[in-house]
C-alpha cells in the first residue's frame, strides 16, 4: 500500500515539477521569443544548447551537473561565494536540475506557437501604435495560449517523470530530494513490489492523463 | 599496403576463429563495490584461460530483480551472502556452487586530506555538512555503515546530515566530487596494493560491523558452460585471491 514515505515523495514531486514549471515559463518565455524572432547567427547555437537534454542521458546531465554545482566546481564556488552554500543534495539543487533537464519541452513548445503567428499581427499591432510591450501581452501572448498550455503540461509531466538526474545530485534525502522515480527505484531494489507496484502503476495513470489532456487540447486548436 | 592489411585481416580472424573453438564467454554480474579488482581478474583471467568474461557492474538488489526476470547472467559476485543464499533457496543457481570470494571492509573516507584522522572522531565532531553512505536499505556497505554509526551512539544525531547513493559507486562519486565531504565508502575504492589512493581515511575496526560477507554463485544460466566453472574457479586460485587481497578485502 502507500506508505507515509511514498506520500512524501508524492508531494515533493508535485512541489518539485510546479516550481520548474513556474520557472521556466518566465526563463523560457523571452529565450522562445528570441529563437523565434531572431535572424542571428547565434540562432543555432542557442537553439542547439536548448535541445540538449533531448539527446543527453539523464546521467550525463547529473554528473556533469554534481561536478560544476559541487565546491570545486564553478558554480559551487559561486553558489559558495554568493553565501547560498552548496546546491546538491538540496530542494534548490533539484530545481536546478530540473530546469535544464526540461528546458527543451517548454521552450520548443513556446517556439513553435510564437513562430506559428507569423508577422502579420505584429504588423498590425505596430500600425495601431502598440509597444513592444503592449504587442506580447495584448497580441501575442492571446495567439499564443495553446503553445503555454502544452509547454505547461510537457514541462510538468517531463519533471515529474524525472529519474536520472535526481539520482546523481539528489542524495535520497526524505522530504528533500527523494522524489517518486527515486523511491519507486528503491522499492524495487529493496524487492519491495508490491509498493513499486503502487507507485509504476499511479506513475502510469497520472503519464496517460497528462498525454490525454494534451492531445485533447491539441485537437480544440487546430478547430 | 592495402594487401598487407587484408592479409593481417585474414591471418587475425583465422587465429580468432581457431581460440574460439576452445575460449567462450561468460557473463557476470558484479557488485559494485568489486568493480575495480574485478576488471584485473578478467583481464588475468582471460589471459591464462582464453576465455572472456563480459562484466556488469551495479547494485546487488538490481541484479536480483534482473535474475529473477531472466537476465542471461552466468556467474553472480554480490555485494552479500544474503541474496545468493535468496537465489539458491529460488533453485536459479547451480546447487552447490556458492561460496565467499571476498570480506568487504569499510572505510571512512574523505577526499581532502586532512579531514578524517585515523580515530573517526571527526563523526563526533560533527564538523562536516554531508556524509555519505550507500542505501542501508539495499546495499550490506550502507547497511554496516549504520550498524557503525548505530554502534558509536551517533546515528540519531547525523540523520539529517546523510546523503545516501543508490549504491557504493555513487556514494564514492558523492565523496569523490567533494560534494559531501565525508563517506563510509568501500576499502577497495580508495586502495590499490595497500596503499591509500588519495585524500584521508579511517579504517573502521571490525568489531563495529558484522563482516560484509560476499558471495559468488553459478546461476543457472551458466550450468553447461564450462567458462562459467572456470571463473568461478579461477576466483578461488591464488593470482585472483592475490589481487582482491591487494584492495583491502579480508579473506
Amino acid at each position: 500500500m502507500i506508505t507515509a514515505a511514498d506520500l512524501a515523495a508524492i508531494r515533493l514531486t508535485l512541489e518539485l515539477a510546479a516550481t520548474t514549471t513556474a520557472i521556466l515559463l518566465v526563463v523560457g518565455t523571452p529565450v522562445a521569443w528570441w529563437l523565434a524572432r531572431t535572424g542571428s547567427r547565434w540562432k543555432a547555437v542557442v537553439g542547439a544548447v536548448v535541445a540538449l537534454p533531448l539527446v543527453l542521458p539523464p546521467t550525463v546531465i547529473g554528473f556533469y551537473l554534481l561536478v560544476a554545482l559541487g565546491p570545486h566546481g564553478p558554480v559551487g564556488q559561486l553558489t559558495q561565494a554568493l553565501g547560498l552554500g552548496l546546491l546538491p543534495f538540496t530542494f534548490a539543487g533539484l530545481v536546478v536540475g530540473s530546469v535544464f533537464y526540461s528546458l527543451p519541452f517548454v521552450v520548443q513548445s513556446l517556439q513553435n506557437a510564437f513562430e506559428a503567428i507569423g508577422e502579420r499581427p505584429l504588423e498590425v499591432a505596430a500600425t495601431l501604435r502598440a509597444g513592444a510591450i503592449d504587442t506580447f501581452f495584448s497580441v501575442v501572448l492571446p495567439l499564443a495560449r495553446p503553445g503555454f498550455v502544452t509547454a505547461t503540461i510537457l514541462g510538468f509531466a517531463h519533471t515529474v517523470g524525472e529519474f536520472g538526474v535526481v539520482l546523481m545530485i539528489g542524495g535520497n534525502i526524505p522530504d528533500k530530494t527523494r522524489v517518486v522515480s527515486v523511491q519507486i527505484y528503491d522499492h524495487v531494489e529493496a524487492l519491495e513490489y508490491a509498493e513499486a507496484h503502487w507507485l509504476s502503476a499511479g506513475m502510469l495513470v497520472f503519464s496517460f492523463v497528462v498525454l490525454l489532456a494534451l492531445y485533447g487540447q491539441k485537437k480544440g486548436a487546430v478547430r | 599496403m592495402k594487401f598487407r592489411f587484408v592479409r593481417l585481416l585474414v591471418a587475425a580472424s583465422c587465429i580468432a576463429s581457431a581460440v574460439a573453438a576452445h575460449a567462450a564467454e561468460v557473463q557476470v554480474a558484479v557488485a559494485a563495490n568489486f568493480t575495480a579488482p574485478m576488471q584485473k581478474i578478467a583481464a588475468e583471467f582471460e589471459r591464462d584461460t582464453g576465455h572472456t568474461a563480459l562484466l556488469a557492474f551495479g547494485a546487488t538488489g538490481k541484479f536480483y530483480a534482473q535474475i529473477k526476470n531472466g537476465a542471461p547472467f552466468e556467474v553472480f559476485l554480490a555485494a552479500d551472502d544474503k541474496t545468493p543464499t535468496r537465489l539458491d533457496e529460488e533453485g536459479v543457481t547451480v546447487p552447490g556452487s556458492r561460496f565467499t570470494y571476498a570480506i568487504g571492509r569499510l572505510v571512512l573516507w574523505s577526499a581532502q586530506p586532512g579531514v578524517v584522522d585515523d580515530q573517526g572522531e571527526v563523526l563526533g565532531r560533527g564538523d562536516f555538512r554531508h556524509l555519505a553512505i550507500a542505501n542501508p536499505k539495499t546495499a550490506p556497505y550502507g547497511a554496516a555503515a549504520m550498524e557503525v554509526l548505530r554502534r558509536l551512539g551517533l546515528a540519531d544525531g547525523i540523520a539529517a546530515r546523510l546523503v545516501t547513493g543508490e549504491n557504493i559507486s555513487q556514494t564514492y562519486q558523492f565523496v569523490a566530487t567533494g560534494n559531501a565531504e565525508l563517506g563510509f565508502v568501500a576499502l577497495s575504492q580508495v586502495m590499490v596494493d595497500g596503499k591509500l589512493t588519495g585524500g584521508s581515511a579511517w579504517q573502521v575496526p571490525a568489531g563495529l560491523y558484522d563482516p560484509i560477507r560476499q558471495d559468488a554463485v553459478i546461476l543457472a544460466a551458466g550450468r553447461d558452460k564450462p567458462a562459467a566453472r572456470a571463473l568461478a574457479d579461477y576466483l578461488r586460485g591464488d593470482k585472483a585471491v592475490a589481487i582482491i587481497k591487494s584492495y583491502g578485502y579480508g579473506l
